[in-house]
């Protein structure tokens, strides 16, 4: 009974696959603006730094294209971007895929940023000593002291006055 | 002869500025003021010496001398007067013998000032500073000669020397390449020399921070003396910056202002350092604290901007292969490797001296908060700093190059974004020394309660945006605590001197110009952020290929195709000029001319948008090269910005803000210096 099923699911899936680029090709071909929302996430190797959507170049124009014609043929937005990093490198990928020595790139800057926080925060935790030199930290204080205060004083002023 | 000129005030500025160095290190060594004396005169004239060689340049730019190879390669004939002198910085030999001039006015007016109480500093400032000339000059002597000739052999090949070889004969090129076209953007006339300044700037103050180390002058009397160098280099990388992202709105063609493109983090990087240490030092100066640090952000601020102009200088970003090649590379790596190890050397060895005055009392005191400012801004440097050099770092692991977009930083520095406004409030707030909740929330209650009402109004008005309803929300809470601060010191001294208040209020700013220069610069920042989110959230595009008499809608406007004229122009350029009519609803509201222009010489096209601008939006209209275009035929993009141009409005009211802070005033003598910071003289 259960291999009936079985049977009966990958006919339907195997049709499916086979009729909806089929289907797809039918349809009214892709607006520009959906190729630009694909295109907008991808560099050509040769422009650089410049998104595919907006480059100007007779390379970049056929890579439009290309998509255009995918998009045509039913291709879903990842397997359009599978494609074109298969072919080109992963370059061509607005941002670099989660695999490998990529992942450095989403793991070190939260990691650094964790790591001077906490120096940060054990620094002044830790920042409880006075001076060794108790004269040195009295001057100090002594020639600080009115600049420290300006907040309040100027609350008073207003307390005074209003 | 212009050339011969130009090379040998070159050439001497070289080698004034070493003999400068070993003066000053002679005469400090062996305690003979008179040869540091000498070292100071040499460095006055080392601006003037560049100035005939930056001019001797500039005339050749203006005369066509094109068998100077730098002027073929970045002039033509057909170019315009003004254009042919910022040519000086369209390439890289002038943009370097540029920089070293820049970098030489600097060092030139630090040397006229009165060195009387800070003697010992002199022959340290002059070698930091002359150092990192010589090392520019270096490059522009030996590897990127802007007076290099154009020289044809008898057999009929060109060599590019300075001087004649034997048998050969001049040779003049009919005419130039002509200048980048994108650089002919008044925008980018102005820009790069506002980095450059900016960048040169940094050097001042790092040179003191180096003196105090080598000295011992450990105290913050460095600090004292380069705060205003150090807002000025500030305010010329900040326009730097602006400028840049408002040449890329208008001359890129993508409807935006930054695209987190390498060259342009790598001018920012510096600024991210130099932003933290312009608050930190607040510190040093108040409460005798956090000394190591600001020598780290000094070093830093000075290596990052070095290592800027090395990535864009040496082709590193396009490949680490080309690095190899370029002959600059090497030295340049060199040289940052030099100074970052010879500066934390110099810092260890003082490390035991720098040791804080003070402590931290309260996590609300106004340096704890100060210190929370510096690791968000650090933060935001780690994550462009890594994320430009990652695809380096790819490529020499595995071979193969990454490409870091935008939405990595977009993603990841948006909420330390958010977290500086929102500190932008709440530190102005609090006191030096200690701050408890309760006093902290008897200023704040007032303006949290006002800039609530924000939210509030934009959920009720369907906004669903998070990232744009906090960003608002902050921006009215900074911008109700900064207002609210103008406005009790206005009043105390309206109310105590009796003044008018708007007299009290100009007073009061001129009293405490860092303290409301600063503070209008947060204004500026609140309005900036506006108009980032009214482009980064809210922004709409659409692309279609029209037909005369089409149109196309975005957001709430129409607008059609109603011609399209193709021509030459007498400066060599072809240009394809749409005509469009915009349209709200049924409402006629302009024409705009979007075009396309070829230039012929450099074989290079250059999209100009038409645009129409209000403070509610702009409506931003690219003609696209996508298809062939006929007259009959065009492609168009467009955008459609809202709030953009408060972006603009807000850089302007940033750079307002920062001259306030940075305006030059008589320094105070050690007497007055006590009196001045009164908290009751200033009210």
């Amino acid at each position: 009974m259960n291999k009936k099923y079985w049977i009966l699911g990958l006919i339907i899936i195997l049709t499916l696959v086979v009729v909806t680029p089929a289907i797809a090709q039918n349809n009214t071909p892709p607006t520009d603006d959906e190729v630009n929302s694909l295109a907008k996430n991808m560099y050509c190797p040769v422009c650089e730094n410049i998104p595919l959507d907006v480059c100007g170049t007779a390379a970049c124009a056929q890579w439009r294209q290309q998509i255009s014609d995918m998009l045509g043929d039913g291709f879903s937005d990842q397997e359009i971007y599978d494609f074109f990093a298969l072919q080109y490198g992963d370059r061509v990928l607005a941002q670099p895929p989660r695999t490998g020595l990529n992942w450095l790139v989403y793991i070190v800057p939260p990691a650094a940023i964790l790591i001077f926080a906490f120096v940060v925060f054990s620094y002044m935790k830790n920042k409880q000593k006075p001076t060794t030199d108790p004269m040195v930290a009295e001057a100090v204080e002594e020639q600080k002291e009115d600049e420290d205060d300006y907040q309040s004083q100027l609350e008073n002023e207003l307390k005074k006055r209003l | 002869m212009t050339v011969n000129i130009g090379y040998g005030a070159l050439v001497l500025t070289f080698i004034v500025s070493l003999y400068a160095i070993g003066a000053a290190i002679y005469g400090e060594r062996n305690k003979k003021p008179r040869w540091v004396d000498s070292a100071r005169n040499a460095m006055v004239l080392i601006f003037p010496l560049l100035t005939i060689s930056a001019g001797a340049l500039i005339l050749l730019l203006v005369n066509n001398d094109f068998q100077v190879e730098y002027v073929a390669s970045v002039t033509s004939r057909s170019m315009p007067t003004y254009l042919r002198v910022t040519a000086l910085w369209g390439g890289q030999p002038g943009s370097l013998l540029f920089w070293s001039w820049l970098m030489a006015g600097f060092a030139s007016a630090v040397t006229l000032r009165k060195w009387d109480r800070d003697r010992e500093f002199l022959p340290w400032v002059i070698v930091v500073t002359l150092a990192t000339l010589v090392f520019f000059l270096l490059l522009v002597v030996f590897y990127e000669n802007p007076f290099v000739r154009m020289w044809q052999t008898p057999v009929g090949s060109v060599l590019t020397q300075i001087f004649q070889p034997t048998g050969s004969i001049p040779y003049v090129p009919g005419d130039g390449r002509g200048l980048n076209p994108l650089l002919r953007h008044p925008g980018m006339i102005i820009h790069p020399p506002l980095l450059y300044l900016g960048f040169v700037a940094f050097v001042i103050p790092f040179a003191f921070a180096i003196a105090a180390l080598i000295t011992g002058r450990t105290d913050d009397r460095w600090i004292r003396i380069t705060r205003r160098w150090t807002l000025w280099a500030w305010l010329f990388l900040s326009l730097g910056l602006i400028l840049g992202g408002r040449w890329a709105y208008d001359v890129l063609g993508w409807g935006g202002y930054w695209a987190w493109d390498p060259v342009e983090i790598s001018a920012l990087l510096p600024w991210l350092a130099a932003t933290p240490f312009l608050h930190s030092v607040m510190i040093q100066e108040k409460r005798g604290m956090l000394k190591h640090w600001n020598m780290l952000l000094i070093i830093f601020t000075y290596d990052l901007m070095i290592f800027g102009t090395f990535l864009t200088r040496s082709g590193v970003l396009s490949s680490v292969h080309s690095f190899a090649q370029s002959a600059i590379g090497p030295l340049f790596f060199a040289f940052i490797g030099v100074t970052l190890i010879v500066s934390l050397y110099l810092l260890s060895r003082r490390w035991d001296e720098l040791k804080a005055e003070a402590q931290f009392t309260s996590w609300l005191s106004r340096e704890s908060l100060f210190m929370i400012n510096n690791l968000l801004f650090v933060g935001i440097l780690v994550v462009c700093f890594w994320g430009m050099i990652f695809p380096l770092i790819s490529e020499i692991f595995t071979g193969q190059k990454v490409t870091v977009g935008p939405v990595f930083y977009e993603n990841a520095t948006g909420p330390l974004w958010l977290a500086l406004l929102f500190l932008m409030g709440v530190a102005p707030l609090s006191a030096w020394r200690a701050s408890t909740a309760k006093s902290l929330g008897r200023n704040l209650w007032k303006p949290a309660v006002i800039s609530f009402l924000v939210p509030i109004i934009l959920l009720l008005t369907g906004m669903i945006s998070m990232a744009a309803i906090l960003t608002f929300w902050m921006g009215a809470f900074v911008f109700s605590v900064t207002l609210y601060e103008f406005y009790k010191g206005a009043m105390a001294r309206h109310k105590r001197a009796g003044e008018n208040f708007f007299v009290a209020l100009w007073t009061l700013m001129g009293r405490n110009r860092r303290r409301y220069g600063g503070y209008i610069i947060h204004l500026g920042v609140i309005f900036m952020a506006v108009g980032i989110i009214g482009l980064e959230v809210f922004q709409t595009e659409t692309q279609g290929s029209l037909a005369l008499g089409e149109s196309l809608e975005l957001g709430p406007y129409t607008m059609v195709y109603t011609s399209l004229s193709e021509f030459d122009t007498d400066d060599n350029r072809n240009v394809a000029r749409a005509v469009v009519e915009v349209y709200e609803g049924d409402e006629f509201l302009t024409e705009l001319y979007p075009r396309k222009d070829f230039f012929y010489e450099s074989q290079q096209p250059m999209t100009i948008p038409g645009v129409r601008s209000t403070m509610e939006d702009d409506f931003y209209v690219i003609m696209a090269d996508w298809k062939p275009i006929t007259t009959k035929n065009a492609t168009f993009k467009v955008y459609h910005n809202p709030l953009v141009n408060w972006l603009w409005v807000g850089s302007i009211i940033f750079i307002l803000g920062t001259f306030v802070a940075a305006w030059p005033e008589k320094e105070d003598s050690p007497k007055r210096a006590k009196k001045s910071v009164s908290a009751s003289e200033k009210v």
